[in-house]
């Protein structure tokens, strides 16, 4: 490594930020584009599974609700672009990426949503996975990045309260409707053990060592399960790991190892639902490319 | 049913539809500031449907919500031009403006009624509804000034003409079409409205999904 | 075009940096921005400037001391000590 990168390492690694205009290495930008798009592209491919369930939703207030929670989560994609785009990638070269495939986005959004059940569990657990990481972005070295987190990171706070009222709403409702809500806990528990990413140790994580996440994925994880566990199983719901425990001693939550390889296939399209969902994405984007070329053009 | 309950449903009903099919944009919108935009003006649709459907629900003995969800798709009382399902972008700027022009003729006649609680929501709902015409002039615009965005949206506007007569009273359509034309510049086609009581077919497979969550559970379940 | 938003959380409080968007035009920019960052009402005001009429700012010389002009250029005490010493008026906790 050279001597202005090191600096510029143990710069960021002793709490220095970083302006759009700053020097920084090219490891360092790539590896920044690299993550704040695939967070872009995560909030935008979020949508596809909840949209649907606005005109399902069983009340108007849900409606309502529901409408909002997406429209902050499209609020976001757009906040992450103009970063991105600052670093020196357009949105529509983004947007390219991500319909033909090439790009990234979170575990959580190739799966199906299923249920009413599945709505209230993603808006109460998927997002209060998210509002982890979230909050450890708040310290990003790269300054534009953790000064929109702030804006993201309180907006995504109601959303777990709408999703949390969501499930309260159904638990304490009819037998069928408890029914409802453990069966999507069942199948979006091994997502969300997925969703903060591979126990790598934090030293040897670049987004950790240069400083763009401040926390490693594994203490993560343990923040999530400490936060919510208890939340989950106060309610009467059964978490589907027989494993899952909190060892006394290390004060650290024990549970089965989750399968890396499959989260390796499902973040890289294979998901079950990824295919129809870039698919969809493209053909919108085909539809309306008229739009932006009337817009953009020069007034008569 | 009371004329003024047939009239608050009426309303409620476009909104209802109306802001379910504009919120049909949600992350496919032409870019994203606009997706947010338009959410946001399917948000307040809702939220008037609510407020007129709480209106008619005191006077019938229900709820707001009993009358969005649980009535059978003929009792509905939306306008078709709500119910269509065409998400294309020059059909929906020409919706778009088409819908927030009557509504505020209409809107207009219903803030000189004599009854106070009629006469307040619909000057809450005008208010409201001042960000969302900007927003349609904006569009409107925008598209007239380019040779493709003109011939788009007049195809759209053409389509659409029979449909937005078909939102008014008899006695309220030649104000719409006094404004409509002045707006394009041109006349528009002699047209037979497409009346209230025509339900389109998209309206049924609406319903259907609109209410299978609800149906799920039994009437006055909580959710 | 690059718009940059201030936003003002209430009335007196200083304008700050929200963000950024895209907008074909100021029109565009306008409700954009409102919605961005005014739909929960949590700004009372914004300033909307195209980027390209940002300019920034970012060097400023300090070759020579100019602490004097700063608070941290001036250090009180130990005349202060002294003065009270001379006129009797040193508090019992000073005195040790």
């Amino acid at each position: 490594m050279d001597t202005r990168t090191q600096e510029f390492l143990e710069y960021v690694q002793s709490g220095g930020q970083v302006e759009t205009g700053d020097w920084m290495p090219d490891e360092y930008r790539s590896k920044l584009v690299k993550f704040i798009e695939m967070h872009g592209n995560s909030e935008l491919m979020g949508v596809l599974p909840e949209r649907d369930w606005i005109l399902r939703a069983p009340t108007l207030q849900r409606k309502l609700a529901l409408t909002a929670k997406i429209q902050d989560e499209v609020g976001h994609a757009q906040l992450i672009y103009r970063v991105v785009e600052d670093l020196g990638k357009p949105r529509t070269a983004c947007l390219d990426d991500l319909v033909s495939g090439k790009a990234k986005f979170h575990n959580v959004f190739h799966y199906p949503t299923r249920t009413w059940g599945d709505v209230g569990v993603i808006a109460w657990l998927v997002d209060a996975a998210a509002i982890v990481s979230q909050k450890a972005l708040l310290k990003c070295s790269y300054a534009p990045y953790a000064r929109i987190m702030k804006k993201i990171c309180w907006e995504e706070s109601f959303h777990i309260l709408h999703g949390r009222d969501v499930i309260l709403a159904m638990v304490t409702g009819t037998q069928e409707q408890f029914e409802l809500v453990q069966e999507a806990l069942d199948r979006w528990w091994e997502p969300l053990m997925h969703f903060h990413g591979n126990p790598i140790p934090a030293d040897e994580d670049p987004m950790f060592v240069w400083r763009i996440k401040s926390q490693g994925n594994e203490e993560a994880r343990q923040q999530f399960l400490d936060g919510y566990v208890p939340q989950i199983r106060e309610l009467g719901l059964e978490i589907p790991d027989p494993a899952l425990r909190k060892d006394e001693e290390t004060a650290r939550w024990l549970f089965t190892e989750p399968d890396w390889e499959k989260l390796r296939a499902v973040v890289t399209g294979n998901g079950p639902a990824s295919a129809e969902r870039l698919a969809f994405r493209r053909l919108s984007r085909e539809d309306v490319a008229w739009v932006e070329r009337v817009v953009l053009a020069e007034a008569a | 049913m009371s004329k003024r309950t047939d009239l608050l449903l009426s309303i409620a009903d476009d909104e209802l539809i109306l802001g379910w099919r504009n919120s049909e944009w949600t992350g496919i919108a032409p870019f994203l500031e606009e997706d947010v935009a338009f959410s946001s003006i399917a948000q307040n649709e809702i939220g008037h449907a609510r407020a007129l459907y709480e209106l008619a629900a005191a006077e019938l003995g229900t709820t707001a919500d009993e009358l969005a969800f649980d009535r059978k798709p003929e009792e509905y009382r939306c306008a078709p031009l709500v119910q269509l399902r065409r998400l294309e972008w020059a059909r929906t700027i020409a919706r778009h403006w088409l819908y927030e022009t009557a509504d505020e003729i209409r809107l207009a006649a219903i803030k000189a009624s004599d009854d106070p609680e009629i006469a307040g929501v619909a000057a809450k709902i005008d208010r409201e509804e001042a960000y969302h015409r900007m927003h349609a002039e904006m569009w409107i615009d925008r598209l007239l000034a380019s040779g493709e965005g003109r011939a788009r949206l007049n195809e759209a506007m053409d389509e659409l003409w029979p449909y937005a007569l078909g939102v008014l009273d008899d006695e309220l359509r030649p104000e719409l079409r006094r404004r409509a034309e002045e707006r394009l510049g041109r006349a528009l086609p002699d047209a037979e409205p497409v009346p209230r009581d025509v339900h389109e077919a998209e309206l049924g497979e609406l319903w259907e999904e609109m209410t299978m969550v609800r149906r799920s559970a039994p009437a006055g379940s909580q959710w | 075009m690059i718009y940059e938003v201030f936003r003002q959380e209430r009335k007196g409080q200083p304008f700050q940096h929200a963000g950024s968007l895209t907008a074909p035009n100021e029109r565009f920019a306008e409700i954009y921005a409102r919605e961005q960052y005014g739909r929960r009402q949590e700004s009372v005001a914004l300033w909307l400037v195209p980027r390209e009429a940002v300019s920034e700012i970012d060097d400023f010389p300090d070759e020579f001391d100019l602490k004097y002009r700063r608070v941290d250029g001036y250090s009180i005490k130990t005349r202060l000590r002294e003065a009270r010493e001379r006129a009797g008026t040193l508090a019992s906790d000073e005195s040790a």
